[in-house]
């Protein structure tokens, strides 16, 4: 059962992450992947607020945890077209953006958890 | 509106591989090491960069790319988990967690992009 409430979850956090991926596509074109290294931050955020404030939450269900934690933000974030862009940029010899590209994502994703996690102890515990 | 069913069948079935398979492999470590995502993100890595080479496109690249491997691998977990081996001062699981997923990911997707071509 709690497969379910991960691959509904899954299926809310790829539909967030091809709307937005595209939306950036439109915005900034395609010289920098900066619409994977929004996504992973966010959803790096997301992830630190959300384990610290109901991570061990006795109001809501273990599945409905695991669906929004594991199931929605896990498949929202990638690390697989992260990869796979970082190759691209390297491929074109834009050594100089795919290194800001890894040093954004390896950085700026530790940061972001940590201001999630800061986030969710401010906002309160509800346990 | 099809692509949308594709990126959702995808990621139905991404994310439930990605908590089987991290979860199995995760079992088997005693040391604490986030093994169960290191090994679903240097797979998917690997997989996402054959689908690009051989190459597979349209709907078919938005089930298996956008859908599944997007799912299947993950960076919110992989951040989460860097950070709490940080705050349980295991530096050396924090670094090697950290320099494998980056430098082995990449490596892996570019060998996945050359394997798919020629195939």
């Amino acid at each position: 059962m709690v497969y379910l409430f991960v691959g509904m979850g899954g299926i809310i956090g790829s539909l967030l992450r091809y709307a937005l991926s595209l939306l950036a596509e439109d915005i900034w074109g395609d010289r920098f992947p900066i619409g994977t290294l929004l996504i992973n931050l966010t959803g790096a955020f997301l992830l630190g607020w959300f384990t610290t404030r109901f991570g061990d939450s006795k109001r809501l269900h273990p599945y409905l945890i695991t669906a929004f934690s594991t199931g929605v933000i896990g498949s929202y974030t990638t690390f697989s077209t992260f990869c796979l862009e970082t190759v691209r940029l390297l491929e074109a010899e834009d050594y100089f953006k795919g290194m800001i590209y890894i040093l954004l994502s390896l950085f700026g994703g530790l940061l972001f958890v940590k201001l999630g996690q800061n986030f969710g102890k401010e906002t309160g515990s509800t346990k | 509106m099809t692509e949308l069913l594709f990126v959702s069948l995808g990621g139905f079935f991404g994310a439930i591989g990605r908590f089987i398979i991290s979860k199995s492999f995760q079992k088997r470590s005693q040391s604490g090491f986030p093994i169960g995502t290191l090994t679903v993100n240097l797979i998917g890595a690997f997989l996402l960069g054959f689908i690009v080479g051989i190459p597979i496109k349209g709907h078919l690249y938005s089930l298996l790319g956008v859908g599944f491997m997007g799912a299947f691998t993950t960076f919110s977990t992989f951040k989460l988990e860097l950070t709490g081996l940080k705050n349980s001062k295991k530096n050396p699981h924090f670094f090697s967690y950290l320099v494998i997923s980056y430098s082995v990911g990449v490596i892996l997707s570019f060998l996945g992009i050359f394997i798919g071509k020629q195939i």
